[in-house]
């Protein structure tokens, strides 16, 4: 009963939400707009593939696959000096400020931090690539906090007790037994960052994004479909690469 | 018992050195890829720019025209994700059932070639990757070019991204499900329709919703993005706050953006906990 | 290094009373057993002594002084001193046996060479060492999630040796050895105190090790001290009292019936005199 409800609800909210933003069907499907489209569309067959525009398709794609390594490899360093305060081993009050900023540096979408990146590092790969450490270090430092709490803090302690300066002590007692978990946590976060990397170029935080603005703002379709293709494949790239290690990683023994 | 030595040197010591090598010669690289310049932060240029803006945080833009204009930005985005949730879930619906092998009928005999049914679906469900692959704020781009700025070309391209990712989970939730009461249906001659909305349906769709529920809130988060490269709502507003380095107005519009990204959030907790 | 526990008394999340009221004062280099069944509060005053936990009544001093009132890094050098080996060694699975070993020593090295350790071992050699003395130098390099009980238990006991404190307090290091591994294990820990003029509080289960190894034992029950004698003081009748509420025969290493040779000294009424050496 209540789905149907919810159905109905959803039907007359959508059609409230097509009147509100003045879509016109008509408009679109008007013979003139409909051959603008269709000229539009045909421009991306084929995909550019001489051998200049394919080379630059390929710095792009390195240097997006840059960006997203880069980035999260510094979002992990950076997630977990949070998320040993986060996960209240150094008293409460930090506990409290740790896990304000964390959640602070996650609720802004990639993009925002991209811009203001931009702001602050000027246009190009360097913003992208703090756009996403900064993000990703709020994410992979919630998950690692919560991986800290549910690890048993005796052989963190027990060092302690036998004189240890705190840091080190977490370095020998916990951070062996967390660290596949870390990695894998990490690995897997790379897969949303190469995606998140593409596209960050499209407001100037470089890599294949940044070209795909480029291609579409000179109305060159062909460059742009090659781009599209780029990013699909390193996509396909980097889902496989994660995937691989997390399995090598994981294996038993190693 | 002769008992066995232990090497007198670490033998992890050459695998760890070996990694350490492999890791700076792909370090070095990436550093160079990204154009790594920690000094660019503090350069002076830049800290004067970043100073100024970040100093205008404060106070928030809290007059009444720019919440008018916020407002109707928000309601804006709310009706790009609601909208483009409908017309994805539309086109999803009917390319889930196409890519399902539970209604195949070719698989419950007589045998007239179950590759001829594959023909179709697999094809099928290629598009529904090339849908979902292709992030939706390319998508965004690639349609503001088509049909212009605005609304429009956010409502479409959640359509078409969102689709993709609706029709491949509706067609899990359908195999996953118990498929038998559809294959009886089939067998006793019903037609494919008739035996996926008596057989399947009535079980997949609290699911089916649920998931649904969740990618209206996902699409609420994708519309604000959106605006950034000028498919309507806040995000438009967003950009043009940070192009005119007002930083009062970008930490009204961070807010609400916060605000509504929570409602959506417990909105979409609410339904899918009623759901269950 | 020397205690005083004058009327200490430890209580437990606010509830439980670990330790009633323990007076007991041990010399600097003194070898102390101490026994009693499960829950007496054996572990309870390990962890007093070495300053993991804080008594809620009373005073403790060590070496005249009370470590609570120290600075930190004050403390952090008195615990340096002070090596612990656990029942349940806190060693994480996936560190290699000479890592959790050379950690003994993190609260005296310098920083960089507590770093450095972590890529390459410091002292390969030294940990050797330590682990030939509990029989276990043959697994250096090992994980120490490929180990069994008791020999994870020998690590504990190495990682301890390592350390070279001035104050070794075992909680029940052996209870996973068999008993001539923990002969030789206590064995061990005796004559280093010996050697080095350690002093050395160990609780144990087994009341055949405590006599034979120990010139002074410490029976506690119920977190209080029942008796504080050399072992040719202590009688059948004590044991068996200590250990009533238990099981009607002390436990022993082996558990075999203990034997205590025929000639036992009459129990002087309150004596607490340690052994003279």
């Amino acid at each position: 009963m209540t789905v149907w409800l919810l159905l109905l609800a959803f039907v007359l909210l959508s059609g409230a939400s097509f009147r509100y933003l003045g879509i016109g069907f008509g408009d679109l499907l008007a013979a003139e707009s409909r051959g603008q489209m269709l000229e539009y569309a045909l421009g991306f067959f084929p995909p550019d593939a001489s051998a200049a525009f394919l080379a630059r398709t390929l710095r792009g794609s390195l240097e997006t696959l840059a960006i997203s390594a880069i980035g999260t490899l510094l979002a992990a360093f950076m997630g977990l000096l949070l998320a040993v305060p986060a996960a209240g081993r150094l008293g409460l009050p930090a506990r409290a400020a740790s896990r304000l900023l964390l959640n602070f540096l996650r609720s802004i979408p990639e993009l925002v931090w991209a811009m203001l990146m931009v702001l602050a590092a000027g246009l190009g790969p360097f913003a992208g690539t703090l756009a996403l450490a900064v993000h990703t270090s709020g994410v992979l430092g919630r998950l690692f906090a919560e991986t800290l709490e549910n690890t048993p803090p005796e052989p963190t302690l027990a060092l302690r007790h036998a004189g240890s300066p705190t840091a080190l002590a977490f370095l020998y007692g916990t951070l062996p037994g967390v660290m596949p978990q870390l990695t894998s946590y990490t690995l897997y976060r790379w897969e949303n960052n190469i995606r998140m990397a593409a596209v960050l170029g499209l407001v100037g935080a470089g890599g294949l994004g940044m070209m795909l603005y480029m291609s579409l703002a000179l109305f060159k379709q062909g460059e742009a479909a090659t781009v599209i293709i780029a990013m699909l494949i390193l996509v396909a790239i980097v889902d496989a690469l994660s995937a691989w290690l997390r399995r090598w990683l994981g294996r038993p023994g190693s | 018992m002769p008992v066995a030595l232990s090497p007198s040197r670490d033998p992890a010591a050459f695998p760890r050195l070996a990694f350490a090598l492999a890791a700076v010669l792909l370090l070095w690289p990436g550093l160079q890829l990204t154009e790594f310049d920690p000094a660019a932060l503090i350069d002076r240029r830049s800290r004067e720019v970043m100073g100024k803006f970040l100093g205008t945080f404060f106070p928030l833009e809290l007059s009444e025209g720019f919440l008018e204009l916020v407002l109707k930005s928000t309601l804006e985005t709310l009706a790009i994700a609601t909208a483009g949730t409908f017309l994805a879930i539309v086109l999803a619906f009917p390319l889930s059932l196409v890519v399902s092998r539970s209604l195949s009928i070719s698989r419950i005999g007589p045998r007239s070639g179950p590759w001829m049914g594959d023909f179709i679906r697999l094809p099928a469900r290629w598009l529904l990757i090339l849908l979902r692959s292709i992030p939706e704020i390319v998508w965004a781009l690639l349609l503001v070019r088509a049909v212009g700025l605005g609304p429009a070309a956010g409502v479409f391209a959640i359509a078409i991204n969102y689709s993709g990712m609706l029709g491949k989970v509706y067609f899990e939730i359908y195999e996953a499900g118990d498929t038998r009461p559809a294959r009886a249906l089939m067998e006793a001659g019903s037609g494919r329709l008739a035996a996926f909305f008596y057989g399947i349906f009535p079980v997949a769709l609290p699911e089916l919703v649920s998931y649904s529920v969740y990618r209206w809130e996902c699409a609420v988060r994708a519309s604000v993005v959106m605006g950034f490269v000028g498919a309507g709502g806040l995000g438009i507003q967003l950009e043009l706050s940070m192009r005119m380095l007002n930083g009062g107005e970008v930490s009204t519009i961070l807010l609400v953006f916060f605000l509504l990204v929570l409602l959506a959030d417990g909105i979409s907790a609410l339904l899918r906990r009623a759901l269950a | 290094m020397d205690f005083n526990l004058d009327r200490v008394g430890l209580t437990l999340d606010g509830k439980h009373r670990a330790i009633e009221e323990i007076s007991l004062g041990i010399a600097h280099g003194e070898r102390v057993a101490v026994i009693g069944p499960s829950g007496a509060g054996k572990t309870s005053l390990l962890r007093v002594l070495g300053t993991a936990l804080r008594p809620t009544s009373g005073r403790l001093a060590v070496e005249g002084r009370d470590p609570w009132s120290l600075a930190r890094e004050a403390l952090r050098r008195l615990r340096a001193r002070t090596g612990t080996i656990y029942q349940a060694p806190p060693l994480p699975p996936r560190q290699r046996v000479v890592t959790a070993v050379l950690a003994g020593r993190l609260g005296r090295w310098p920083l960089w060479k507590s770093y450095a350790s972590l890529a390459y071992p410091a002292d390969i050699p030294g940990a050797r060492a330590a682990l030939e003395r509990v029989d276990l130098a043959e697994r250096l390099f090992d994980r120490c999630d490929r180990l069994s009980g008791g020999q994870l238990q020998r690590v504990g006991v190495a990682r301890v040796l390592y350390q070279q404190p001035e104050l070794i307090l075992a909680d029940e290091p052996v209870s996973s050895l068999d008993p001539q591994l923990a002969d030789r294990v206590v064995g061990e820990l005796n004559r280093e105190s010996i050697a080095r003029g350690v002093t050395l509080v160990a609780s144990l289960h087994a009341v055949d090790l405590a006599l034979r190894w120990f010139p002074r034992v410490v029976g506690l029950r119920d977190g209080v001290v029942t008796f504080d004698l050399p072992p040719v003081r202590i009688t059948d009748a004590m044991l068996t009292e200590l250990y009533a509420s238990e099981s009607p025969v002390p436990p022993t290493q082996d558990n075999r019936p203990l034997e205590l040779p025929a000639a036992r000294l009459e129990p002087v009424a309150g004596a607490k005199q340690p052994l003279c050496r």
